[in-house]
């Protein structure tokens, strides 16, 4: 049920833009997802196909990029990506603390079909 | 027939994000704090929240009970005297800004105090939604074993305190916890773990000395 009220907004997203641009259809969504986010990619689609009927957005192939949960190591100075049930730095073992990369969930962009040409104002 | 590409950037959460906000600025002009409360099924999230109002006199509670389905809760808490209202999400795992805003109205909010929003028993989807709270605490208990902090970090990182319940049973279980300790220590080092029993009302003055801090 997570998913389906993401879902319901990822589509709402979809069509404005898709609209702000006199989309005749969308063709593809390009979505960038937090590994630790706890959402399934397939429930996302299944529902986005459902939610996206009748509107510009149907039909559309949505992608995932999945970004693995980092954390900081203030030892090293660096980010290493979190190993399962531990939150220890693998080169020196320190704690890690917790960084945003891993929780995003945003859509990228878009691709769309239109009748109109490219305009390039300059 | 042209193919365009979109450059889009925006955050699903955003629009319950900003609705939370504005809940949030709402309530603050009323007075009144919110807490989100966060815990699995069976956490004891109710026992606790009784038990930290009791020990809060002179200030005004308030409750909104989110429940798969059931008012269970509602009515044991109204049966206190405790003004609270029922939010049933038929299903959905988490509560968002739009329902605690529709549910608003529903209380009397008459006088500065605390509204708490217990969410649906979950530690996954509650804890990507903000609705409206000030801040979030999250209630576990000993029996759930000391791996909660490294398989749900989003929910410990998010709380601004740790309730560990059930403490009366620590005897009976093998918590270890330190290994518990060291997880939310390292996804949130300025949480407090308070260590309570809803049963017998362990430490929940210290809670409540917590709370009252923080007004």
């Amino acid at each position: 049920m997570h998913e389906y009220s993401l879902t319901k907004q990822i589509v709402k997203i979809v069509n404005r833009a898709a609209s702000e641009h006199n989309a005749k259809r969308v063709t593809q969504v390009r979505l960038v997802m937090g590994a630790s986010g706890g959402i399934i990619p397939e429930s996302v689609q299944m529902y986005f196909d459902q939610i996206a009927q009748g509107t510009l957005a149907e039909g559309a192939q949505l992608t995932l990029r999945l970004v693995a949960p980092q954390m900081h190591c203030p030892v090293c100075n660096q980010n290493f990506t979190r190993p399962r049930f531990s939150f220890e730095c693998p080169i020196c073992g320190t704690l890690g603390s917790p960084t945003d990369i891993g929780n995003e969930f945003y859509v990228e962009g878009i691709e769309l079909e239109t009748d109109e040409p490219s305009i390039r104002k300059g | 027939m042209e193919t365009k590409d979109v450059q889009i950037m925006e955050d699903i959460y955003a629009e319950n994000d900003q609705v939370s906000e504005g809940i949030q600025q709402d309530l603050s002009a009323r007075g009144i704090y919110a807490i989100n409360v966060l815990g699995a099924p069976g956490a004891g999230k109710t026992t606790c929240l009784i038990n930290i109002i009791n020990r809060l006199p002179g200030i005004t509670p308030y409750v909104i009970e989110g429940d798969i389905q059931s008012d269970i809760d509602t009515r044991r808490l109204n049966d206190l005297g405790i003004e609270s209202v029922q939010i049933n999400t038929n299903g959905a795992c988490h509560l968002e800004g739009v329902q605690i805003q529709n549910m608003l109205p529903k209380l009397s909010l008459s006088k500065p105090g605390i509204l708490f929003v217990e969410n649906i028993g979950n530690l996954v989807c509650p804890a990507e939604f903000m609705i409206g709270e000030h801040m979030k605490i999250l209630i576990c208990t000993v029996t759930d074993g000391a791996d909660k902090p490294y398989k749900y970090p989003l929910a410990f990182e998010k709380a601004a305190a740790v309730l560990l319940n059930k403490a009366d049973l620590l005897p009976y279980v093998d918590f270890d916890r330190a290994y518990f300790t060291k997880g939310v220590q390292a996804l949130n080092p300025d949480a407090p773990i308070f260590l309570v029993s809803g049963k017998t009302g362990e430490g929940f003055n210290e809670v409540c000395e917590w709370i009252k801090a923080r007004l």
